[in-house]
């Protein structure tokens, strides 16, 4: 996991006016999981589409093993795709579409016989040489698409929404699979997706993108508990996103109360958002919080509360595993490890925007 | 670069292919000489003695008529069975699609014979409603093609919600339903109308003697020679349809958006 | 909630003017004047100026079904790939021309081809020899391809739009070159479209008698001016009906094939 595999150097696209992908750079590891995480509209999607080859980017280059290949066509490319909805072959049966990639190469009959049956198990769908893809539930197509790829042996996998279109269960062992497949195979993966828990389960890396920016690059852990921006922390998860005022190193200024912190180096009486997770607010008596506010809203969730309390104006939104009925007053109290002081975003393409998806 | 630009003449060879008849009608149109052979200079003689061409008008109004009525009706009819026809089981569905599809691919000679046969055997007298019914009988099956797709496209939970809200079954169809498939319906009108309108071998089998399409008028007329009035009046009719359609093209259209992730 | 009676008017319909009108061409055809069975209308096929018709008719049509499959796959192919607008050009080239009447289009031809007519006058001012096909099957051919071009470019444009393109670029991306995609993968997915344009083309062409009338002189007949002669002049619907019985059952046979080739290369979708 040390040398760059691919390295994307000043990488810019628009079409027409639409500016899609501005001034990227984003390398990436020997068989790393990276992610690309985003809403639609962020250029995750473009960004795989450029280094798989179907869009060649306006600027910058693509270095893939200390070539530049971004004038290369796709099928000279030592990678290969797992398309959103499988875009599988459906004239042909299981095993052509799978020996595809081999007799444009020309390899020997047995070579190929061999290749189609070691990825049919790979994947476990022994036995489906034979099958026509429509034939197929949602699932195993997929499982077909990544086949149909990996017996090309390619240095990199990418990996287009590859789930997207599966039900939340299957989605969930699709997930597992992945991992299992990565491990066994020692390759890398990009995967592009919107979907933040696919992302914090199986990446090594997690690329957050926002409006043809990066926004943040780090493992999950860094990504969900240090999140640089108000994007980030609201795109991962959910979170309380309070302006603040930076009154000095240590100690925060939140909707008027003083909450001690541990980070330095934001200048006194400076203006920064601060991010707090939800499982770490901590209800207490109203005496013993920092600041004192009444719930207003509970739901419960299955492992957690989920409730809301109003305090100094705020809507605090709680995960707690104590119940306490709408109307108790309370004390809210933070720990300070758990108070994540952000910069305010400088420009306004890095400013959170609202999340549909 | 190069490659589109071969794909672009590529495209104007062929629309020249297409459209050098329909210019050379529209030329004719003004020639001064009575001959299709030779240009005999610049002329508008032709517009004004169609206007006095009682036989050709009558012809013009004949062919409207026939092709308003018969794309109306075949509209009505054939949407209603396209309702049917999308709401039934496998079996009857294959049995219907199977019927709608005899014209379509059956040779148009064969429609005309089998229907003159039909009206001899019958006894009705061969005229406007022979030829109406034939035009009905084709036009159908392009109203139900052109029908079927956008019920299919239809969520039904849609008309349920309409009932669950109290509708019934009529205003939920005209509230809900008949609104998503009109464009479908509009365009199977169209396409049946200019069906109509264009269509001389089965008229030609059911119109029998006093009646005559523009397509039939024209038929007799090529051994004769084809009045010039009959090319002024063709590019009238071409022109005024380009128009229309340049119109109706205009209206502004939504920012074309491109998407991506 | 019913909706069975809505089916019953076309239902109706269908049976008074399409499948008993097809009865009645059966009826006459299995008999003679009088009324009794027969199959001398059918065998009549086999006289020497029907079976000269015929094969004429297969003929012309099949070389007509070539040039269109030749001319229409690029021009579908391109209008895929240009991202042109889909239904003005579909208008332009469908709905528009239609406007003209057929017979008049087809006429003009005439004069575009005639001994001193405007394409002679072009290869002329080219030194190039002059074009003498009016009244010859070469004419009825240019007639056919122009009149039913249309009905080829739709079909193949319409199966080649509906190729996801993700397909297309699965198959770069496994290492095909654009030729190789194109015969391994995009004609393959396009040969149902390809197959109806072969159906919609061949059969009006082998039936025509309008084209050949006016684009081949008298002198041409095809098996359609045989059919339409025997009711419009002679007045023998008997024999008329037998050899329409005939253009039937080979229009059925090539519609047979078509389904067949298709299966082969399609799977059953559809």
């Amino acid at each position: 996991m040390s040398n760059k595999l691919i390295d994307l150097q000043n990488i810019s696209k628009s079409y027409g006016s639409n500016i899609i992908l501005d001034e990227m750079n984003l390398y990436i590891r020997e068989n790393e999981f990276l992610t690309l995480l985003g809403p639609s509209g962020c250029g995750k999607t473009t960004t795989l589409r450029i280094i798989g080859g179907f869009e060649t980017p306006d600027k910058g280059q693509v270095i893939f093993d200390k070539k530049d290949i971004s004038k290369l066509p796709p099928n000279k490319r030592q990678l290969n795709t797992v398309f959103q909805k499988y875009a599988l072959f459906t004239h042909m049966t299981i095993a052509e579409n799978i020996a595809f990639g081999l007799k444009i190469k020309n390899k020997s009959k047995t070579y190929i016989d061999d290749k189609i049956k070691y990825a049919l198990k790979l994947v476990n769908l022994d036995g489906f040489d034979h099958r026509m893809p429509d034939s197929l539930s949602g699932g195993q197509q997929q499982r077909i698409a990544i086949a149909r790829a990996i017996v090309n042996e390619p240095k990199v996998l990418l990996l287009d929404e590859p789930l997207g279109a599966l039900d939340l269960k299957l989605r969930q062992d699709m997930q597992y699979e992945l991992i299992r497949l990565k491990n066994e195979l020692g390759i890398t993966f990009i995967y592009v997706t919107h979907d933040q828990e696919e992302a914090l389960t199986m990446s090594d890396t997690i690329v957050v993108m926002n409006q043809g920016y990066i926004q943040q690059i780090g493992t999950p852990e860094d990504i969900y508990n240090e999140p640089e921006n108000a994007f980030v922390a609201d795109f991962i998860g959910d979170s309380n996103i309070i302006s603040s005022t930076m009154v000095r190193d240590e100690l925060v200024d939140i909707l008027g109360a003083k909450f001690t912190c541990v980070d330095t180096g934001f200048g006194e009486n400076k203006p920064v958002d601060v991010v707090i997770r939800p499982e770490d607010v901590e209800l207490t008596a109203p005496e013993a919080g920092t600041i004192q506010g009444v719930v207003t809203h509970i739901i419960f969730k299955g492992v957690h509360y989920e409730m809301e309390v109003t305090a100094n104006g705020f809507e605090w939104l709680v995960h707690s595993t104590k119940m306490y009925e709408v109307g108790t007053k309370v004390g809210i109290y933070i720990d300070p490890f758990n108070i994540q002081i952000m910069h305010k975003p400088v420009s306004e393409d890095e400013e959170a925007v609202s999340i549909d998806e | 670069m190069m490659k589109t630009t071969l794909q672009k003449i590529y495209i104007a060879l062929i629309f020249v292919f297409l459209y050098a008849p329909i210019a050379t009608l529209m030329v004719l149109s003004f020639n001064a000489s009575k001959t299709r052979a030779k240009w005999g200079g610049f002329t508008l003689k032709w517009y004004s003695a169609l206007f006095k061409n009682d036989a050709i008008l009558q012809a013009l109004y004949t062919t409207l008529l026939i092709a308003f009525l018969s794309a109306f009706i075949a509209t009505i009819i054939g949407t209603v069975a396209a309702i049917a026809i999308n709401s039934m089981k496998k079996k009857n569905r294959a049995f219907f699609m199977g019927v709608t599809n005899i014209p379509m691919v059956n040779a148009e000679i064969v429609t005309g014979i089998s229907l003159m046969l039909l009206f001899i055997s019958v006894g009705i007298r061969f005229g406007f409603l022979t030829v109406l019914l034939a035009h009905i009988t084709f036009n159908i099956p392009y109203v139900i093609l052109s029908v079927l797709p956008r019920l299919k496209q239809l969520n039904p939970s849609t008309y349920e919600a309409a009932l669950d809200l109290g509708a019934t079954h009529t205003t939920a169809f005209f509230k809900v339903v008949f609104p998503d498939i009109l464009p479908g319906v509009l365009s199977g009108f169209l396409m049946a109308f200019t069906m109509s309108l264009d269509d001389f071998i089965i008229t030609h089998f059911t119109k029998g003697p006093g009646l005559d399409t523009l397509s039939t008028k024209i038929y007799t007329e090529v051994k004769k020679g084809i009045k010039p009035e009959m090319y002024s009046l063709s590019t009238l009719i071409f022109v005024s349809v380009l128009i229309l359609l340049v119109l109706v093209n205009r209206t502004p259209k939504g920012q074309k958006d491109v998407s991506s992730c | 909630m019913n909706r069975k009676w809505m089916s019953t008017p076309y239902l109706v319909w269908s049976i008074a003017f399409i499948i008993i009108p097809l009865c009645m061409v059966f009826y006459y055809g299995f008999t003679d004047k009088t009324g009794a069975f027969t199959l001398a209308n059918i065998i009549a096929i086999t006289m020497e100026e029907h079976m000269k018709a015929l094969w004429l008719s297969m003929l012309l049509s099949f070389i007509s079904t070539i040039i269109c499959i030749l001319l229409a796959y690029p021009l579908a192919l391109i209008l895929c790939n240009l991202s042109v607008n889909q239904n003005s050009f579909l208008v332009l080239i469908f709905i528009l021309p239609m406007w003209m009447n057929f017979l008049l289009r087809t006429l003009a031809w005439q004069t575009l081809l005639e001994k001193t007519g405007v394409i002679n006058s072009i290869l002329t001012s080219l030194h190039l020899p002059p074009l003498t096909i009016i009244n010859t099957p070469y004419a009825i051919i240019l007639g056919m391809v122009y009149n039913f071009l249309p009905f080829m470019v739709l079909p193949i444009y319409n199966s080649l739009s509906k190729i996801d393109p993700n397909v297309v670029n699965a198959a770069r991306d496994l290492g095909a070159n654009s030729i190789q995609t194109f015969f391994k993968v995009i004609f393959p997915l396009s040969l149902p479209g390809v197959i109806s344009g072969i159906t919609m083309v061949f059969v009006p062409a082998l039936t025509t008698f309008v084209i050949s009338n006016l684009l081949g002189g008298s002198k041409i007949l095809l098996i359609g001016n045989v059919i339409e002669q025997e009711f419009t002049q002679t007045n023998n619907w008997n024999l008329g009906s037998g050899l329409s019985i005939v253009l039937m059952i080979f229009i059925i046979i090539s519609i047979i094939i078509s389904t067949i080739t298709d299966k082969d290369g399609e799977g059953s979708s559809l």
